[in-house]
């Protein structure tokens, strides 16, 4: 049985399915981010003393993975442009300099951030500043990893499909490029609310 | 809408924030930080330049 409207789109939304599913899934993570950063809200308007974004947390390496993000965004355009033009090796080269952007992101969070941290002792247990920090950008790393693994199998196994189905394979690269931007629109609003006020 | 379209709105709030980080920097005044925002400053530059030609490349591509 075929499964329609993979390529085309559907008369009625304009749209092909999986783009509908993806837009849906970014809303139901938009409510999840959102009442975590209300709760940022709430929590520090409600606190008698507050940390200092800015003289708590590292500002360079949160700047440096700012770019890792920016740049990385730009490279995952590329991977799907490249297989609109029928260009499977420049695909490969872009997704692949997409995962290892993703995975300096996660090294550097956790090698010179997290860790340093713990170590000092700066834990959820002893601020509610801490705790909002290592819950959003916990679950924020958390979504990473998961856009890298979705990455990595198009890069890897799930670049068969381009051999039998190439516009539904662009496709579901237009939809990992979709979420893997979502991931880096909530980092851009994460880094300002956290680090710098 | 489409990723033409949401990594247009990516890369404009990307300029913003490379700009007001680049305005931080400015408030905080000592010699470190006005390296970064000179390289925040830079960088929404090369960010503007960069979906200009973005724009002219993806023309065919379709907004949603």
């Amino acid at each position: 049985m075929e499964v329609p409207y993979t390529v085309k789109p559907r008369p009625d939304t304009g749209l092909y399915n999986a783009k509908i599913g993806v837009w849906l899934f970014l809303a139901s993570e938009v409510m999840l981010f959102g009442a975590l950063f209300s709760s940022y809200i709430l929590l520090r308007m409600g606190a008698s003393s507050w940390y200092v974004g800015s003289e708590a947390l590292n500002v360079p390496i949160g700047t440096f993975n700012t770019m890792v993000l920016i740049v990385s965004s730009v490279t995952v355009v590329m991977a799907w442009a490249s297989l609109r033009m029928d260009d499977l090796k420049k695909y490969k080269m872009y997704m692949g300099i997409t995962i290892l952007l993703g995975l300096v992101f996660l090294v550097v969070k956790i090698l010179f951030e997290y860790l340093p941290k713990i170590d000092h002792g700066h834990v959820p247990s002893e601020h509610n500043f801490y705790a909002i920090y290592f819950v959003l950008t916990g679950l924020h790393a958390l979504h990473v990893i998961g856009g890298l693994v979705l990455n990595a199998y198009l890069w890897g196994p799930g670049t068969k499909m381009w051999e039998t189905e190439p516009e539904q394979f662009t496709n579901r690269i237009e939809i990992a490029g979709l979420y893997w931007h979502f991931v880096d629109i909530v980092w851009i609003f994460l880094f300002p609310t956290i680090y710098l006020l | 809408m489409s990723l033409k379209a949401f990594h247009l709105a990516f890369i404009s709030l990307s300029v913003v924030l490379t700009f007001g980080f680049g305005i931080w920097t400015l408030t905080e005044g000592s010699g470190l930080y006005t390296f970064y925002g000179l390289f925040s400053f830079i960088s929404s530059l090369a960010l503007i330049i960069y979906v200009v030609k973005f724009l002219k490349k993806f023309r065919d591509v379709s907004y949603l």
